[in-house]
């Protein structure tokens, strides 16, 4: 219990405290101090990796072996999970082309041909996504809603060259550009609501890192025996 | 008449000023030239060690076309020019364009300053049997370096130095004073509030995204299916992610205490492994341990997009009663967010990311913005200790809205009485990030 508990403990709140000063002193023993823990983290995260692969393992097999619904796709990410170790490893791990020939190794082809088109799908797939949340969102349905869809109006009028055209047509001279009105928007209203939202976040991590550092929140150590 | 003058108001300040400035460059032409006066080189202080300060008085002779040519050499070797001044845009090099604050650094307007970082020193050439080329070193910590200053104009030079000095690394760094101050400010008042919380219940406003939690777990029990929490896009080192994974402990809590189904994909390893632990520990707190099981979290991948593609499928399949959306969100936010709401899920999203605020107030039923994603683990457990910290950051929160009406105020006054922006400087520098 020792073990588990206080010595967590413990080095949570020596470490907290230290990394709390460390900010404050700039000499070169405590950058390095600073150096030296992150490199450990690095150390730790590649290690963790292999927890991940696990649980992937783990829980993919699980799904095939009881039939889940969906259990093909298991079968699609144990293929696709065996196929790119195995090109990565006959690549040696290369994925660009041969400076000589220009040959993409297997890799690079698995990389390119498949990770990069099937990425770009789905971050097309956002766009749609985006006017279907507008369609409900700018539905004019209270006073909130209203204000949302007047800055969002501003905002998509001033940000293309024809609703700066249309804006200058209507209105009469003197009266600021929309996209000028936009920025305004963007920059005063948006920027003050956004400054508050970040103070509150800022304050919000000094008590959960205090919370962290103090043992008032444990959660993380886990229970039992 | 009266339109001339008019015109001659503004004409002769006008004139006034070139004539000065032509005046000042024509006298600084004009005076001969002589080695720099009142020539310093000192340790940057605040700093590892790796700067030193080149101090000099402004001279009568300062002008366009007057250079200042800074020598640096390592030791007993010889000097290599590393900088050469001269005016250029606004800069004039004075010690009050150093971007300290006043109680870090005395900003001067007679006197130039240049910081010196690195210098030209001399090494083998290895394309080049027996040669030597010049490359630019960084200054080391307890190395003696000399400086020479020259100043030229024309075919005209004088010079002073050479001066030596040492950098050394300091203890404390001063410009961060203030920083310093309002951490330990804010952490003893959120720890008053603690100790206060202990001895008696204090209030807490009415969060509703928190209140649906219960709704939505209960939702889940009585139409049979999984509860889907993510901790965010993060690692384990961000408090957003920390955040997240305290609120997933009294979620799981609650998804014990109902005997529902809860699935936490990740994106992080070391997330998975601190969450599995969090989640047995509720598990043990609601007496359910027998209901734990190492299959609720899993690792599904680090990359961004098949991570929400991944989870957007399984959302599809299995149609979620109740979806959390907890930590840190770039554009996967809306992906998954918007995937969850059309499959009739329950959908609280708690953020800290500004910029995904929108996606999950238009696609979700309840948004925990900012700050509210720090608070929900103590609203959900109800922990005086935890509420204590709430009460904390309120406080904190009333001390900065004072400062922000103070500064408003007194930045309106100044500018309505014509003070000199130094003197409002001597304000602002305390709520300023110097960044170092």
């Amino acid at each position: 219990m020792f073990l588990q508990r206080q010595v967590p403990l413990a080095i949570c709140f020596v470490v907290g405290v230290v990394f709390v000063f460390q900010d404050f002193v700039p000499h070169h023993d405590s950058e390095q101090l600073l150096t030296v823990f992150t490199d450990w983290g690095i150390i730790i995260t590649g290690f963790a990796s292999l927890l991940g692969v696990g649980s992937l393992i783990q829980v993919h097999w699980l799904h095939i072996k009881r039939q889940n619904a969906g259990w093909g796709y298991s079968v699609v990410t144990y293929v696709a999970m065996v196929g790119t170790l195995a090109a990565g490893i006959a690549s040696g791990g290369k994925a660009a082309p041969d400076a000589q020939t220009g040959v993409m190794p297997a890799f690079g082809w698995v990389y390119n041909y498949t990770m990069v088109p099937l990425q770009g799908t789905m971050f097309a797939i956002l766009a749609f996504f985006v006017a279907s949340v507008a369609f409900r969102s700018f539905r004019a349905r209270s006073v909130d809603s209203v204000l949302l869809l007047v800055a969002a109006v501003i905002l998509l009028v001033g940000n293309v060259p024809l609703g700066e055209a249309a804006w200058r047509w209507v209105m009469p001279e003197g009266v600021p550009g929309i996209a000028d009105v936009g920025d305004w928007v963007m920059n005063t209203l948006n920027l003050a609501v956004r400054r508050a939202i970040l103070i509150g976040v800022a304050l919000g991590i000094v008590a959960t890192s205090l919370k962290f550092i103090l043992g008032i929140e444990r959660g993380y150590l886990g229970g039992g025996d | 008449m009266v339109p001339r003058l008019r015109l001659a108001w503004l004409v002769v300040p006008v004139l006034g000023v070139c004539g000065q400035a032509l005046a000042q460059e024509g006298e600084g032409a004009t005076v001969p030239l002589s080695a720099p006066t009142g020539v310093e080189l000192i340790d940057r202080p605040n700093d590892d060690g790796k700067a030193l300060m080149l101090l000099w008085d402004v001279m009568p002779y300062d002008a366009e076309g007057v250079v200042y040519r800074v020598e640096v050499a390592a030791g007993e070797a010889p000097f290599r020019e590393t900088a050469s001044l001269a005016w250029q845009g606004g800069s004039r090099f004075l010690s009050s364009e150093q971007k300290w604050p006043f109680w870090a650094w005395r900003k001067d307007d007679r006197r130039h300053l240049h910081v010196l970082t690195s210098f030209q020193a001399e090494e083998p050439d290895a394309a080049q049997a027996g040669g030597s080329r010049l490359v630019e070193k960084s200054l080391e910590p307890l190395t003696r370096y000399r400086v020479r200053l020259t100043v030229l104009r024309g075919e005209d030079s004088a010079w002073a130095g050479p001066l030596d000095a040492v950098p050394v690394g300091n203890l404390f760094n001063r410009v961060k004073l203030h920083n310093l101050i309002y951490t330990l400010l804010f952490s003893g008042i959120i720890l008053v509030y603690i100790a206060r919380a202990r001895r008696r219940e204090l209030f807490l406003r009415r969060i509703p995204g928190l209140d649906a939690v219960e709704e939505a777990i209960g939702r889940g029990t009585e139409m049979g299916r999984p509860i889907y929490f993510l901790t965010g896009r993060y690692d384990i080192g961000e408090p957003s992610t920390m955040a997240a994974i305290t609120i997933l402990g009294e979620v799981a809590k609650k998804v014990a205490l109902y005997d529902t189904r809860l699935k936490v994909p990740h994106t992080y390893p070391m997330v998975m492994a601190v969450s599995q632990e969090v989640v047995k520990e509720a598990y043990i707190e609601a007496g359910r341990p027998d209901a734990f099981s190492e299959e609720i979290n899993f690792f599904v991948t680090d990359d961004q997009f098949s991570y929400a593609a991944a989870v957007e499928g399984m959302m599809v399949r299995e149609r979620p009663a109740a979806c959390f959306y907890m930590g840190y969100y770039f554009a996967e936010s809306l992906l998954m967010a918007e995937t969850g709401a059309e499959t009739g899920a329950i959908q609280v999203a708690g953020t800290d990311a500004d910029h995904q605020l929108p996606f999950f107030v238009t696609a979700c039923d309840y948004t925990l913005i900012g700050e509210e994603l720090y608070a929900a683990s103590a609203y959900l457990s109800r922990k005086p200790v935890l509420v204590g910290t709430l009460r904390g950051q309120d406080a904190a929160k009333a001390i900065l809205m004072a400062a922000i009406l103070a500064g408003t105020a007194l930045a309106t006054l100044g500018a309505a009485a014509g003070w000199s922006p130094a003197t409002l400087g001597y304000v602002l520098d305390a709520f300023r990030d110097f960044g170092g």
